[in-house]
């Protein structure tokens, strides 16, 4: 190829203090192609594409913009050498509408209203050319979070960016949304822009990108062409070892009903009804997988089971009700009904940051007898249990003492999982189980789940990742605005079905659309 | 109660609602920006005192003005250090204000005019005298506008008309320019600020030191033409009540002049508890009137005036996150 790499990063390194979080990396990238960079959290992804937009500067290394070494010591700067930056936490200031957050920083001159009249005809440009629709009067608050990402892509353009960056865009998408998204970045491919996708999951890298790095412990691993290479290639560069990414596991061999769920509805504090009158139920040695774009009251569903949120309608585990209100509906309770919580925020409602491995192990569980020895907690005993968990859960570093702040996000899973599933629960609600967790962990994280069902146990899993829940359940039910839509069988489904039921296209009209699609 | 004493009200409800729009307003601009500013109070009292000092012995009541204005940018600075640049506790920081200004006030004022911790009388061209508007005498005879006109509309010291204007003005800044814009998405989202090559801390310390503008504003008039000089803890709680009519106002700057003409009512109505008694045909305690404006704050924060959202980001330092 003769013309010059778009972008090209030549042995950049950066150190937050003893932590290596960059090591001598180097990228060249093409013109009107799609990048990706593929690594685990931690990896040092997005500290390199910090400093491509100005966010850090770098220890060591130069940075080359179509051929010309160029200096971004500020996100102005990165904007100057049209470097756009799509975040996968939007920066989008939710109660503007688009135009005004599009115009924002880049405005022309003092008053709002000649910027505002530029940018309306200027958005509808890029509408025609990148098939690219939002209306721009219309609120953030108000658009869906596919639009809102159509709205940070349209702000890079605006500003002329020939480099996009973007990072981890699809973790917050339903599955059309993200084909939508991909059918846009092709579009803007086809334009001659050039593109870096930054992203954990390695469907995507197969399915759109040119060429793809690797990134392991701050260090490129490899950079290849995404057609000469595999999943199992990918996964086995970023992990260091080989991985399994199917869960292999028996057919269920399901008992009677532990857990009935009929007509639940959870009002939140905010007059909202967020679960608006659900049945399900869970047996012995299967796992029900509820799907559904994060907010359509599953939170609440699990939070409600756990005993954290009030709910009315009715809920029986084995056979007996259980207060759903007052008096006798709290965590304590529903552990004593034979109800362990995997929840969902890990960092938050799982675990408390600052205190030690240990202690977080029996949390929740402190007052058993077997951790007493009189009125006080018998100390040394919970020590060895722990460090007896933790080794079996493989939780590294294997050290009770330390505060669960200091472990990585798969290892802080484990503590949780450790404590949760060794108290040999009836009924296991486990809430994103692998949220940023590693691909290594995840293999563990699945293993651990389909394990315990074997043993006989029942288990609501809630995930907005689909892959997982289509490779983890036995039964398959989608959430959607707080009903129900519907049951699958996870050997006769598929993403495309299961997508359009978690944007809300009923039962009928998902097999009416997949018949015709 | 008839029109001339309805007119005499109003008027009343003017004077003193004006260092409440004033104080109002400054704590838009800083709370629009991000930065709560409990402080309020504590710079209106510094402004007044060192305006009062200040006009007394220069004889001038604009440079008086100016050394109010002053005090008030170098208290909103440290605000600005506190909460900005360190990424302090804003509450606390604007308390310590407020607490080092009450004392401070009385202390000097002891120290440079040995009157009890007051500043002596301020006379002639060292006040905010009343400015006749053109044609008020000449209309003072027509009927129903000629009153209203000169008793309502005329006869305010300067300082009443500047507040009103920047009513306007503060709207238009905040809606239609450059500025405006990007002063309410650091408010709301400081990160979409910073991403767009915008700098966070230049925008959040230009709000807070426009705050403190206003607050010199607020401070000066009350000591150089509500009254005619300083006395400790003149300000009486105003900067709070000011804090509490920005929430009633939802931080738009129309409904921040009716409600601190609301707040200016009650205190008028204070010093008129014969027209209550006329009225209602009722005694009222005086002490009861006086506390309304205070039971109305308290009534407001506790949420009775339906919901008002505050700026997203309003109370956080703002860190860049990795």
């Amino acid at each position: 190829m003769t013309t010059a790499p778009a972008i090209e990063l030549k042995g950049i390194s950066k150190a937050f203090g003893p932590v290596q979080a960059n090591k001598d990396i180097s990228i060249s990238v093409q013109p009107g192609t799609i990048h990706g960079i593929i690594g685990e959290n931690g990896a040092g992804k997005s500290t390199l594409m910090s400093i491509l937009y100005g966010f850090y500067k770098a220890d060591k290394g130069e940075i080359f913009i179509k051929g010309q070494k160029t200096a971004i010591p500020d996100s102005q700067a990165a904007i100057a050498a049209g470097i756009g930056m799509v975040f996968q936490h939007f920066k989008l200031v939710e109660n503007f509408t688009v135009l005004e957050n599009i115009i924002l920083g880049a405005e022309d001159g003092g008053l709002l209203r000649p910027s505002l009249a530029k940018a309306r005809k200027e958005l509808a440009h890029l509408a025609a050319e990148y098939e690219l629709n939002v209306d721009p009067d219309a609120l953030i608050e108000n658009l869906s979070v596919g639009h809102q990402q159509r709205v940070e892509i349209l702000k890079a353009l605006y500003r002329q960016a020939e480099i996009l960056i973007l990072d981890e865009p699809t973790g917050v998408l339903t599955p059309a949304e993200a084909d939508q998204l991909f059918r846009i970045l092709d579009r803007l491919r086809e334009e001659g822009k050039t593109i870096i996708l930054i992203t954990h999951k390695l469907r995507e890298i197969m399915d759109i990108t040119n060429t793809v790095s690797v990134m392991r412990r701050g260090e490129m691993t490899a950079t290849v062409k995404t057609s000469e290479t595999s999943p199992e290639h990918l996964a086995e560069l970023m992990v260091g070892r080989k991985v399994l990414l199917r869960v292999d596991k028996k057919p269920a061999t399901p008992g009677e009903t532990v857990l009935e769920v009929e007509k639940l509805r959870v009002i939140d504090d905010k007059g909202v009804e967020r679960v608006k009158g659900i049945d399900l139920h869970v047996r012995k040695g299967e796992i029900l997988g509820i799907a559904g774009v994060a907010g359509n009251g599953q939170s609440e569903l699990l939070e409600v089971l756990g005993g954290i949120t009030d709910a009315t309608g009715t809920i029986r585990m084995n056979g007996t009700n259980l207060p759903l209100s007052g008096k006798g509906a709290h965590g304590q309770s529903r552990r004593h009904a034979g109800i362990a919580h995997v929840p969902e925020d890990r960092q938050r409602e799982g675990l408390i940051m600052e205190y030690t491995a240990w202690e977080n192990v029996v949390f929740g569980y402190h007052l058993d007898p077997e951790y007493q020895k009189g009125m006080l907690m018998d100390n040394a005993g919970i020590q060895a249990t722990a460090q007896e968990k933790m080794d079996r859960f493989d939780v590294r570093p294997p050290h009770p003492k330390l505060a669960a702040k200091n472990f990585s996000g798969g290892n802080q899973q484990k503590i949780v999982l450790a404590r949760e599933i060794e108290r040999n629960p009836d009924l296991l609600l486990i809430g994103q189980p692998t949220r940023g967790v590693d691909i290594g962990a995840i293999e563990f994280i699945h293993q651990q789940i389909v394990q315990l069902r074997d043993q006989g146990k029942a288990i609501l899993l809630v995930s907005v990742e689909l892959d997982e829940i289509l490779s983890l359940s036995d039964r398959i039910a989608v959430m959607f605005d707080g009903h129900m839509m519907g049951e699958r069988d996870p050997a006769k489904t598929d993403e495309k079905e299961l997508g359009l039921m978690m944007a809300g296209i009923s039962d009928t009209k998902a097999t009416q659309e997949q018949a015709h699609g | 109660m008839d029109f001339m004493t309805l007119l005499q009200l109003l008027d009343t409800t003017v004077r003193l609602a004006t260092p409440l729009l004033l104080a109002c307003l400054a704590g838009l601009y800083s709370e629009r920006a991000g930065i709560f500013d409990i402080g309020l109070e504590g710079k209106m009292l510094a402004a007044a005192f060192f305006s009062a000092a200040f006009a007394y012995s220069t004889g001038s009541v604009w440079l008086g003005l100016l050394a109010g204005i002053g005090i008030s940018l170098v208290l909103s600075a440290i605000h600005g250090l506190a909460s900005i640049t360190f990424r302090g506790n804003q509450l606390i920081s604007g308390l310590a204000i407020t607490m080092l200004a009450g004392g401070m006030t009385v202390l000097i004022a002891q120290d440079w005019f040995s009157q009890g911790g007051r500043t002596p009388q301020l006379e002639g061209a060292a006040r905010f005298n009343p400015i006749t508007l053109p044609f008020a005498e000449a209309l003072r005879d027509v009927p129903f506008i000629g009153p209203l006109y000169y008793e309502l509309i005329s006869g305010h010291p300067i300082l009443v008309y500047i507040a009103l204007a920047l009513v306007p003005i503060t709207w238009w800044v905040l809606f239609r320019t450059r500025f405006g814009l990007r002063l309410r998405a650091v408010g709301e989202n400081p990160a979409s600020v910073d991403t767009a090559g915008v700098s966070v801390v230049t925008l959040r310390y230009s709000a807070v030191m426009i705050c403190g503008v206003l607050c010199g504003l607020a401070g000066a008039y009350l000591a150089t033409a509500l009254q005619a000089g300083f006395v400790k803890d003149m300000t009486a709680g105003r900067g709070y009540i000011a804090l509490a009519a920005l929430i009633f106002a939802k931080w738009r700057p129309w409904y921040a002049l009716w409600a601190t003409l609301l707040f200016g009512l009650f205190q008028a109505l204070e010093l008129r508890p014969d027209l209550i008694e006329s009225a209602l045909g009722v005694k009222v305690q005086v002490q009861l009137l006086g506390a309304l404006p205070y039971i109305l704050t308290v009534v407001i924060l506790a949420g009775f005036v339906g919901k008002a959202i505050p700026p997203r980001a309003g109370g956080e330092p703002y860190v860049k996150e990795r």
